[in-house]
């Protein structure tokens, strides 16, 4: 697991019961997190690595397991 | 070490916004609500002030307003007018929803414009049939073979949507929620005011039509799917930030009457405020809007820094301040007995006006719903890290 991925499992623990799930989970297919979530997820991604999330980031993909997270957030660094 | 204190800077600022209101607003807020209108000479003069656009940022000519300086002034308005207070609510929420979501285009375009005043803008979610249940709007768009949408629908009780010339507007698209910036000329929509509200009867409220709307696909503010999860969330945090500010004020406005009037009114020989009952009243009143005040700093504080629990305690800080709202102003008018019943004293609108607090952006029953399940979660996490420590113990 690397930094990224713990950090975003940290976040994820705030909202779920058990942020040691499956990496590529859908959490909201699954029901796990709600729209609230959603934004704070926005807030932490800018917050925690000083990237910008736009309108153009704006897709289901980006968002949707622990995976995904992460990836949007490496390639958004780079 | 924490410290509640304002800076200098921002003590001169709330001076400022003070005696903006005092000036353009206090002498006036009763005509206004009598009339059910605010005249477009106010709104002109906000504009000319720069405070219609002041959380627009400074390249691209707004003030660029830091949050607590906005909740400053948002409280300052509060004191004064709730309707007037609702306007730069819903101008700041398009003004936010743009910076955060717009396209480049549509920052380019509107942004200076909202700085200015030139253009009013209002927040299209609520309709005649869903209100609270805001992800099942029955408002929609289609997209047309050229890439065009069309929009169908009505919206209901749209703060300011007299006046406005820009909407944020919610609809459907393909069972998707979507927002579109629509304007006020385009053919099709129309805007028809609302009277006879028992609160912010002067926010020039409105019932919108839009039939058969054509738009561009540049209209479309983020993307399908990500209309009320993203979009509306944004403009409603925004609105609720600045509600919770103005209540602090309302309440302000609710004891600085009671204080006055308990002061000078004499019953059975000595001023009300020497009877201890009042004096019940006006402790909750001083304590209430103290504390209220205190969950919007720390709101403030947040928000400044982007923090993602903002969104939580601006829910928890609009929450009690509304509450505290209610009970302030009702209990203003229980001092003032019969007069503060009559149109003689403005204690009888802080009452009517609070009531629209607890509904507005998200009514109270909306905010205890989300404010139980997040402190639940949080009481579920403490409890997994404390079985976790005492597992390692």
């Amino acid at each position: 697991m690397n930094e990224i991925e713990t950090k975003v499992r940290s976040f994820l623990g705030k909202y779920v019961s058990d942020p040691e799930v499956d990496g590529d989970l859908d959490l909201f297919s699954a029901g796990l997190v709600n729209s609230l979530y959603a934004m704070q997820l926005v807030l932490f991604i800018e917050q925690e690595y000083g990237i910008q999330v736009t309108n153009e980031d704006l897709d289901y993909e980006n968002f949707k397991s622990v995976q995904a997270i992460v990836q949007f957030i490496t390639l958004k660094q780079k | 070490m924490l410290n509640f204190d304002l800076t200098e800077d921002q003590i001169q600022a709330k001076k400022t916004y003070q005696q903006w209101v005092d000036q353009y607003v206090v002498p006036f807020a009763d005509t206004f609500d009598e009339q059910q209108e605010t005249p477009q000479s106010l709104i002109n003069q906000m504009a000319k002030d720069g405070h219609l656009g002041a959380l627009v940022p400074v390249e691209y000519g707004g003030v660029g307003l830091d949050p607590l300086k906005w909740g400053l002034f948002c409280e300052e308005l509060g004191r004064s007018s709730a309707s007037l207070l609702s306007l730069v609510t819903v101008q700041s929420m398009a003004i936010q929803t743009l910076v955060k979501w717009g396209s480049t285009q549509q920052k380019e375009k509107w942004l200076p414009k909202l700085a200015t005043g030139e253009t009013i803008a209002a927040f299209g979610l609520t309709e005649p049939s869903v209100g609270s249940d805001a992800r099942n709007i029955e408002s929609s768009a289609v997209c047309n073979d050229d890439g065009n949408y069309v929009i169908n629908g009505k919206k209901r009780w749209i703060s300011f949507g007299a006046t406005a010339t820009l909407y944020l507007v919610f609809v459907q698209l393909n069972n998707m929620p979507v927002a579109f910036l629509v304007e006020r000329d385009m053919k099709g929509f129309t805007a028809e005011p609302i009277k006879g509200m028992l609160g912010f009867r002067s926010a020039n409220l409105a019932d919108l039509s839009l039939q058969d709307v054509l738009v561009s696909e540049d209209s479309m503010v983020g993307k399908p799917g990500f209309g009320f999860s993203h979009i509306a969330a944004t403009a409603l945090d925004q609105g609720r930030y600045s509600i919770a500010w103005g209540c602090v004020g309302l309440s302000q406005a609710a004891l600085e009457a009671s204080m006055d009037y308990a002061s000078k009114r004499v019953q059975f020989g000595k001023p009300l405020v020497e009877h201890q009952l009042i004096q019940e009243m006006l402790t909750e009143m001083i304590v209430e809007t103290k504390a209220a005040r205190m969950l919007c700093m720390h709101a403030s504080f947040l928000k400044s820094s982007g923090e993602p629990s903002l969104i939580m305690e601006t829910s928890t800080a609009k929450y009690y301040a509304s509450k505290a709202a209610t009970k302030s102003t009702n209990s203003a008018v229980q001092i003032h007995g019969a007069n503060g019943c009559s149109s003689d004293f403005p204690v009888q609108r802080y009452f009517r006006d609070a009531r629209i607090m607890e509904i507005i952006e998200g009514s109270s029953q909306m905010q205890q719903i989300i404010i139980a399940k997040a402190g639940h979660q949080e009481f579920t996490v403490q409890q997994r890290e404390r079985n976790a420590q005492s597992n390692r113990g």
